[in-house]
């Protein structure tokens, strides 16, 4: 598919959420769901930046690193993939400060969400490179390369192209996960809809704006990550 | 060091589980020396190639490159295993070309050609494109040097290949059966680049190929693989008009009859 249906859906979703918001049943919401949406976004870049780096070193140290190393990576993959972003949430926030280690409610919060993202990224991560044929590698080693500069100049980049479709999901994932937040005190938009909710009961308004809220959020993910894609296919010399 | 052969394989054996792929081999290679090497499918030819790239080891015997051994480094009056600065050493004497060309998709044909140069020589980026430059030029792609590889025919994209492998300046250069994956119209185009490559450079070759005709114009000696042991070798003239061997002959044979 191409990015024209996205950017007319998005574009729609934009128009849906201006035409109500001008409405007097739903004008009031606005305000306390746009704050809300802000911290949702803050929540959702700062994890994926976080889910990017862990991914790349634990799939990476998972293929290439010596045995501990390697180790280590699987238990992160193996702990984060296999216990809920909310139990993690949740040991992090109010476990935590019992053995005296207290953090803040949003550094808990990309922690939890990013490591548990990176996690399954890091399984795409590793399926991508191993996706790229063994005659990269030894056309590398026949130019005498490194295998490190082999990983970092020919197998990623090719690899890439493959890990984007992936990282769309992950991150659309990450987004709906921030929801989570809610739980531990972080005025998400969520946590903001339901707040609004018990003191209003006007749930109709609020969880429309607020699903018209996510699905914008979420289209934009999903065209910067289409872009992304085309430009990687380009780089390859392919046609997107 | 210049009575040294450019390559030596001494009592060479490469098993693959319980198959023996080379078996016990010894060859000399001398320096600016062009050898055909041919033989069956499952001969060893390739084996033989991928062994002194250093792609794969070798599970006994040694092999020698300007003397130096490959397979094995001495400290102190000792023999150790390679480590991989041994390795790297001495792969940067060798350059390879691959059946399926193997060139890096997400670079351009200069790309291809600068990439190692810059990394593993340390060459700046102006030298590496002008000495990428100058070997498009040979292989006729100058015109090319911004094309990915997706946009190069295989008669182009092995072109391509054989200018990167020289870039790294390789005092020998393995050709494995480099026209085996080209469309028949494009053969004659890689290997008039690799005549030249004969004609015009100091370089020892070994090439791996099925083309007789081309063994027999361009090889100064043709040695046949059989079961990973050289069934026979001999000056190319010799070797197709007065083959010794039974088994050359019905190979030759064979060959000759799939035309």
């Amino acid at each position: 598919m191409g990015v024209t249906p996205l950017a007319i859906m998005l574009g729609l979703t934009a128009a849906a959420l201006w035409w109500l918001a001008g409405h007097e049943d739903y004008r009031p919401f606005m305000p306390g769901l746009v704050e809300g949406a802000a911290v949702t976004m803050r929540i959702t870049v700062a994890g994926a930046i976080l889910a990017v780096a862990a991914a790349l070193t634990a799939g990476l140290a998972r293929l290439y690193a010596p045995a501990p190393l390697r180790w280590l990576a699987v238990t992160y993959v193996e702990l984060f993939r296999g216990t809920s972003a909310l139990v993690q949430l949740f040991w992090l926030f109010f476990v935590l400060p019992q053995f005296g280690v207290t953090i803040d409610a949003f550094t808990v919060a990309v922690l939890a969400l990013g490591l548990n993202v990176g996690a399954y990224g890091a399984e795409v991560v590793r399926g991508a490179v191993l996706a790229v044929p063994l005659h990269q590698w030894e056309a590398g080693l026949a130019l005498n390369l490194s295998r490190r500069q082999i990983v970092a100049r020919i197998i990623l980049p090719q690899a890439v192209v493959a890990m984007i479709p992936p990282w769309g999901n992950l991150f659309i994932e990450l987004l709906k996960g921030t929801s989570l937040v809610s739980l531990i005190t972080l005025a998400d938009l969520t946590f903001r809809a339901q707040q609004m909710n018990q003191t209003t009961m006007q749930t109709g308004p609020i969880f429309t704006l607020v699903l018209l809220g996510y699905l914008f959020m979420s289209l934009t993910i999903t065209i910067g990550m289409r872009l992304m894609e085309r430009r990687a296919i380009r780089g390859l010399g392919r046609r997107a | 060091m210049m009575q040294d052969p450019m390559v030596r394989f001494q009592n060479v054996t490469k098993r693959h589980g319980s198959h023996i792929v080379v078996d016990g081999l010894n060859l000399d290679v001398a320096r600016n020396e062009k050898v055909a090497i041919i033989g069956a499918s499952g001969s060893g030819k390739t084996s033989l190639l991928r062994m002194l790239m250093a792609l794969d080891p070798v599970d006994s015997g040694e092999i020698f490159i300007e003397g130096e051994p490959l397979t094995h480094m001495e400290r102190q009056g000792k023999r150790l295993p390679p480590d991989m600065a041994h390795i790297r050493r001495m792969r940067g004497k060798v350059g390879m070309v691959f059946q399926s060309f193997n060139l890096f998709p997400h670079l351009t044909a200069m790309g291809n050609c600068i990439e190692a140069p810059m990394r593993v020589l340390g060459l700046t980026r102006a030298a590496a494109i002008e000495r990428a430059t100058e070997l498009l030029e040979m292989v006729g792609l100058a015109s090319r040097k911004d094309y990915y590889p997706s946009q190069l025919s295989g008669g182009q994209q092995q072109r391509v290949a054989i200018a990167r492998a020289l870039a790294m300046r390789p005092k020998v250069m393995l050709f494995d059966e480099v026209t085996s994956a080209l469309d028949p119209e494009t053969v004659g185009e890689v290997l008039t680049v690799i005549r030249r490559l004969g004609e015009e450079h100091d370089l020892t070759m070994m090439v791996v190929t099925h083309q007789m005709g081309f063994a027999r114009e361009f090889a100064d000696r043709v040695c046949f693989l059989h079961q990973g042991r050289i069934c026979e070798e001999a000056p190319a003239r010799d070797f197709f008009h007065n083959p010794q061997n039974e088994r050359t002959r019905a190979f030759l044979r064979a060959v000759l009859e799939a035309g």
